[in-house]
């Protein structure tokens, strides 16, 4: 089987499967590219916010920055001090920002980390220091020197130099958009990628209520009309818990099935349900028949 | 060992597993200790908390990255439940990271790029710093010729760079410009300053490396005739010691860093356009990786340049005291990156 069958199409275009050294098949999902832009940005909006904090707490202090640095023939040395410290501050938010989280356990930005994403070696081997500082090197021919440029608008008045430069730093922009594992330049010159990570809680199995085989009893022509992605659908309306849902559910299974639905019991009628269909396909899926929906026919595999 | 007693407490204890009818719950409840365990032990890892994780819990934790890993095995092939089958996933991915995470502290980088992986680094693209430095020469010199055989190139090249340094200013204004200050008041910012900037154009340099190194070599080509136009204007009114002293006590260290940048770039640049017999990616990559250590440590020497110039060159003013520390500083770097030879890195070929 493979599992990235079960997936939905456009999901399933960016999984990966990763062989990691001691020969474990490692399931991997590729960050999509909204998912990175949007990483991005929430990691810039972190930059520009903590400047502007930052600025307004000095100037709340009465040091008065800007205008000292503005004219720094008359500093004195706590004005040259902060001035200083302001300097090495762009630079390290420039440089230093997505270098020291990505080197960092997680992997991933403040923003990376927010949309579940991370930085990852291509080819399951080890993320290294210099793989990390290669990456972020590029980044500031693809993001920081092409926001400057539309930021400082030159773009516009330059004529053919500036629609030159334009398309130059277009390449770099779109390069995620021309190649399959939505790879920056970054990544291609790092060996990198930026994969999904999101963190799941254990939760409680569907199937461990009551015991209710008494109460309903399925037999085979009833649970042979559903096949596993309609199980899939049972187990979140279950979890979801909606009574209203619930029984919508309930009475579509009825019809399907033919029976007379009830009232009142909809969760037990549908965790009985779901207990027996799994049980049904998980069985069938021990002898290699597996039932991929309800329009399959079961198919040996 | 009330702590230990806590921590027990913590991971519920499943439910009966013969209480479970379905075969695949049962094979889940029998495991799903062990999947709690190690993934406490991976929120650790992960929050950099490694104190607060317990010996035999670290010693447990490739068995339970093993056990877990081969649980989803199974868990594919006989369970339909999909929650469990996606925090498997999930787990056993981020344990992964955190067994083949970076496992170097960045002291102990530190230590292995300064003792040898710098220079070693540098050494292996020994061509590109060549083509880098001839790129660098012919720039001085077309910028020197070009203003030699007519002066308006000079603000093509230079523009308003240059602050009253241009053909004609007269000896004296020109001899001015390269005077120190007496005071040491504000020169923190100016070194600040410059090595923010400097920095910013070896990073591009080595960026744009990414294009086949082409336009690597046109920003080495310009940022040097730059500096050729500046040297004949001071050659021209005689003075041309003076200003080589003036460059050189921090121009040493800072052109040489730039020229690393730039090798670094064409090191990618060539590789990417001839990879030999490996993929363009994996070749790219190993590039880049080697790349990324020169470029450390062009950081690290433009932070010696800039506190040179900011500092030293203002506060220094003899032309033989300045020529002395940049010659101190360029044998000092010739010496280090020709001579220093690294132990090999433990598990490394």
């Amino acid at each position: 089987m493979n599992a990235a069958a079960t997936l939905r199409p456009h999901v399933a275009k960016r999984h990966r499967e990763l062989v990691t050294p001691e020969g474990l098949a490692l399931p991997l999902t590729i960050a999509g590219r909204g998912a990175r832009a949007g990483a991005l940005m929430l990691d810039l909006a972190v930059i520009v916010i903590g400047f502007v904090v930052l600025l307004i707490a000095l100037g709340a202090m009465g040091l008065g920055v800007l205008e000292a640095t503005a004219q720094d023939e008359t500093t004195n040395p706590a004005v040259e001090f902060v001035a200083v410290m302001l300097i090495m501050l762009v630079f390290l938010s420039r440089y230093g920002y997505f270098l020291w989280f990505e080197l960092g356990p997680r992997g991933a930005t403040p923003g990376k980390r927010a949309l579940g994403i991370r930085v990852a070696a291509r080819g399951g081997g080890r993320l290294t220091a210099e793989a990390v500082i290669a990456r972020n090197l590029m980044r500031d021919v693809e993001v920081f020197i092409p926001t400057i440029f539309l930021l400082s608008g030159i773009g516009s008045g330059l004529g053919a130099v500036g629609w030159a430069a334009f398309v130059w730093l277009a390449v770099f922009v779109l390069f995620p958009c021309f190649n399959r594992d939505n790879l920056r330049a970054g990544d291609l010159v790092a060996g990198t990628w930026v994969v999904e990570a999101d963190r799941r809680k254990l939760m409680q199995a569907m199937s461990l209520g009551a015991d209710r085989t008494a109460t309903y009893r399925f037999g085979e022509a009833e649970l042979a009309v559903y096949g596993e992605h309609e199980l899939q659908v049972l187990e979140g309306v279950l979890r979801q818990d909606n009574p209203q849902a619930q029984r919508q559910v309930m009475e579509a299974i009825c019809r399907k099935i033919g029976w007379e639905p009830g009232a009142g019991d909809e969760r037990a009628f549908l965790e009985a349900f779901y207990a027996a269909l799994r049980a049904r396909l998980e069985q069938n899926m021990r002898f290699g028949k597996r039932k991929r929906d309800k329009f399959d026919g079961g198919s040996r595999q | 060992m009330a702590l230990a007693l806590f921590r027990k407490a913590e991971i519920a204890p499943p439910p009966e597993v013969e209480a479970a009818s379905l075969r695949s719950d049962r094979f889940r409840l029998e495991r799903e200790t062990d999947w709690l365990r190690l993934e406490r032990i991976v929120e650790a890892l992960e929050k950099n908390r490694l104190r607060r994780i317990p010996d035999d819990d670290l010693l447990a934790l490739p068995v339970l990255y093993r056990q877990a890993a081969s649980s989803l095995a199974v868990a594919r092939e006989t369970s339909l439940d999909a929650a469990t089958l996606a925090y498997l996933e999930s787990l056993v991915r981020r344990a992964w990271f955190q067994v083949y995470g970076p496992r170097t502290s960045f002291g102990t980088w530190l230590r292995r790029f300064l003792g040898g992986g710098w220079s070693e680094a540098v050494r292996a693209m020994w061509l590109e710093v060549c083509i880098a430095l001839a790129v660098m020469i012919a720039g001085t010199a077309v910028g020197w010729l070009l203003v030699a055989r007519d002066n308006d190139w000079f603000q093509a090249l230079v523009g308003d760079m240059g602050q009253g340094r241009r053909p004609g200013a007269g000896r004296e204004a020109l001899a001015e410009t390269l005077k120190g200050t007496d005071s040491g008041e504000g020169l923190t910012m100016f070194a600040a300053y410059l090595f923010s900037n400097n920095t910013g154009v070896t990073i591009m340099a080595f960026a744009l490396g990414f294009a086949f190194g082409i336009p690597t070599l046109l920003l080495l080509l310009y940022n040097m005739a730059v500096l050729g136009a500046l040297l004949w204007v001071f050659v021209d009114a005689g003075l041309g010691w003076e200003f080589a002293a003036w460059l050189s006590i921090h121009g040493t260290t800072e052109l040489l860093a730039i020229l690393l940048g730039g090798a670094a770039g064409l090191h990618v640049g060539r590789t990417m356009a001839f990879p030999g017999d490996r993929s363009i990616p994996s070749a790219a990559s190993e590039a880049g990786r080697r790349a990324a250590q020169v470029m450390a440590g062009a950081v690290i020497m433009l932070i010696v340049a800039g506190l040179l110039e900011g500092y030293g060159r203002q506060l220094i003013e003899q032309p033989a005291a300045r020529a002395g520390v940049g010659g101190t500083m360029l044998l000092f770097w010739l010496a280090y990156f020709l001579l220093k030879r690294g132990r090999p890195a433990p598990g490394e070929p």
